[in-house]
């Protein structure tokens, strides 16, 4: 029998037909999401202060967070860290900065007190961009931005292709060894949902680090933005970063 | 391991960064995308643009796509923490990512350009050879005539305006293909190294560069193994296209370098830093001087002096060789070269490739490896020389 293409494209648009449903019912199998029952996301639109002023880089918050997050022990995972700049004669834009085992065993001695330099701790963590860049290229939406302002990730659906790691400018990304997948702060989303601060803000001794609801208006947080000079990170990159920072030294990066 | 990383670092870097993200796996993939890009521009040359003179390459060019194209995926999939979900990708794409239109483009390309492009020019040879055939090798020449098996005058006639038609989309295709793998890195402005707006460009006529290179080196070895005598005006225009689109290709970057070096932005000494002492060897020297310079200097000779015909094959193969190195290190230095430094541009680390691991030395060879196999196969079963000597004519 002599098949023509007439009868070819037919035939090929029969398998389509039959193969389309089958590629919808898969995509419906998995989607699903979990829903705290007494939480309300639209009441709510989380951030977080750091008050460099306050911060002694005891390394609390980096233990809080590792115990409390299963964040791997090795030197290189780190969902929240704490660096140390050291900057000769007070301004510089090549500020020395350190930060053994990310803070999380404290900061040993090295600056004299009285030297001719300042230094000072900058507590980092994921800053929960309203645009941010991370969420922008995941391929398949394994991360994403809740309506309550957390960047959270799908670790049963992400890919492990680390694209979102490339694209974060804050390096707040790693690849979990266990799982293959990524993590980074979620800012507890597990604790603030059932009306708890995040482990490294209860951690914080001195309340440099504050979890913040800017959609609750009497959070003291509106106070406080009205009455210090704030800095987000690299504000360059326009990611809206929700992590405010009081007294933010410029050599920061 | 732990010990090791760390030591490689040097200056500041953030803690999640000590731990590169993309190995040698991600290097092949622009380098073997952009292979298969450039064979095809080749091949559509004499398809489109009629140049007759590079016709004995047009099958091998093209079946060369076909082998890389099949490969490019793969040190992809290799590299993913989750392969078995890769699927996703394409269930559910997430619209806002550069790197999920992946699939789709190489998709597009792959079943709408390259295999039906291949099957219209082989089909009347298909048909004829699944007539002749048995076993099954036979039955292989059936399913792949599709069941399709007219090949009348007019019937071949239409086969040949269509090709040209997919031939014509092809093109552009060819550049979304490649084009699209440096918006990939062009696109993350996190990362100055990688964020400009023509690396999409660059990565598109370096990707013709390293393609046609790719097919002028793949016909004399074939021409080599089966004894045929090169057809010198087809190598010689190749060579001249080579010459033209490195030229294009090499302005374009050096273009960029000025920009940068000129402008010095926050990122610049950071950058500058390390392409003098890390990417020293792989950048300087592999990719400028011996992978750019000099074959553009033995090209641009050929052109401006006569030469004898065993000279200029010489010469081909040198520069040709030369380009395909100086090709692959760009990607080098782009993929790896881009994790090297902290983007705090406060430090530097070091890419220590492994060996015999899921991202070492050993699965990049094999995959490099890889697309020759399949290729070799390809030409086993639709020979690409079969109307040579009509052609040379």
């Amino acid at each position: 029998m002599t098949i023509g293409r007439r009868e070819f494209l037919i035939g090929a648009g029969k398998l389509l037909i039959v193969t389309a449903p089958a590629a919808a019912y898969l995509e419906a199998m998995a989607a699903g999401t979990e829903i705290e029952p007494a939480y309300k996301m639209a009441d709510h639109y989380w951030g977080m202060i750091v008050d460099i002023e306050k911060c002694i880089g005891c390394g609390n918050c980096v233990r809080a967070d590792k115990a409390e997050n299963g964040v791997p022990m090795e030197p290189f995972y780190f969902r929240t860290w704490v660096e140390r700049y050291h900057i000769e004669g007070g301004w510089s834009e090549h500020p020395e900065v350190d930060s053994p085992n990310g803070g999380y065993d404290g900061f040993p001695e090295k600056y004299a007190v009285g030297d001719a330099g300042k230094s000072f701790f900058v507590p980092k963590l994921c800053n929960q961009c309203a645009h941010s860049p991370c969420t922008q290229v995941c391929p398949v939406g394994a991360t994403f931005e809740t309506p309550d302002g957390a960047v959270l990730v799908d670790k049963t659906y992400c890919l492990g292709c680390r694209y979102c790691v490339q694209a974060c400018p804050y390096g707040c990304r790693y690849i979990h060894p266990q799982t293959n997948t990524v993590d980074k702060c979620n800012l507890c989303y597990h604790r603030i949902t059932k009306g708890l601060t995040t482990a490294c803000c209860e951690a914080c001794p001195t309340g440099a680090r504050q979890l913040v609801d800017l959609k609750n208006p009497k959070d003291p947080v509106h106070e406080y933005l009205r009455t210090h000079k704030i800095q987000v990170l690299k504000p360059q990159m326009a990611t809206g970063a929700k992590v405010y920072y009081n007294g933010l030294d410029g050599s920061v990066r | 391991m732990q010990e090791s990383l760390l030591q490689a670092v040097q200056g500041y870097m953030y803690p999640n960064e000590i731990e590169l993200q993309w190995s040698i796996l991600i290097v092949l993939y622009p380098f073997t995308t952009g292979l298969v890009a450039g064979a095809f521009i080749l091949a559509s040359l004499e398809r489109v643009f009629n140049v007759q003179a590079v016709k004995p390459t047009y099958r091998l060019a093209l079946l060369t796509a076909l082998a890389f194209l099949l490969v490019a995926p793969l040190p992809l999939q290799l590299h993913l923490g989750h392969p078995e979900r890769s699927l996703e990708m394409y269930l559910t794409p997430h619209t806002t990512s550069a790197m999920a239109m992946f699939g789709f483009i190489y998709l597009w390309y792959l079943m709408a350009v390259l295999l039906v492009e291949i099957w219209l020019d082989y089909r009347k040879e298909i048909v004829l050879l699944s007539r002749s055939t048995t076993g099954w090798i036979g039955k292989i020449y059936k399913v792949l005539t599709l069941g399709v098996d007219n090949i009348s005058e007019g019937s071949l006639k239409v086969d040949d305006r269509v090709g040209r038609f997919i031939t014509i989309i092809g093109i552009p295709s060819a550049f979304l293909l490649h084009g699209y793998v440096g918006f990939i890195f062009g696109s993350i402005k996190a990362n100055p190294w990688w964020s400009t707006p023509v690396m999409p460009i660059v990565f598109l006529f370096s990707a013709i560069v390293s393609g046609i290179a790719l097919v002028l080196l793949m016909y004399m070895a074939t021409c080599f193994l089966k004894g045929i005598e090169i057809d010198m005006p087809c190598v010689d225009t190749i060579a001249r296209y080579l010459l033209y689109a490195f030229l294009i290709d090499f302005s374009i970057e050096l273009m960029d370098l000025i920009h940068r070096i000129y402008e010095a932005d926050e990122s610049f000494q950071s950058l500058d830093f390390m392409v003098h002492t890390r990417l020293y060897t792989s950048q300087i020297l592999i990719q400028i001087v011996f992978g750019t310079i000099v074959p553009i200097g033995f090209l641009a000779f050929t052109q401006l002096v006569k030469l004898s015909e065993g000279a200029r094959k010489g010469i081909y193969v040198l520069a040709g060789t030369l380009t395909l190195i100086g090709i692959f290190a760009m990607r080098w230095n782009v993929v790896i070269g881009g994790q090297l430094f902290s983007k705090s541009f406060l430090g530097y680390t070091t890419y220590k490739m492994a060996f015999a691991t899921k991202e070492g030395l050993l699965p990049a060879i094999v995959l490099l490896l890889l697309p020759f196999v399949i290729l070799w196969g390809l030409v086993k079963l639709l020979p690409p020389w079969h109307e040579e000597p009509a052609a040379n004519a």
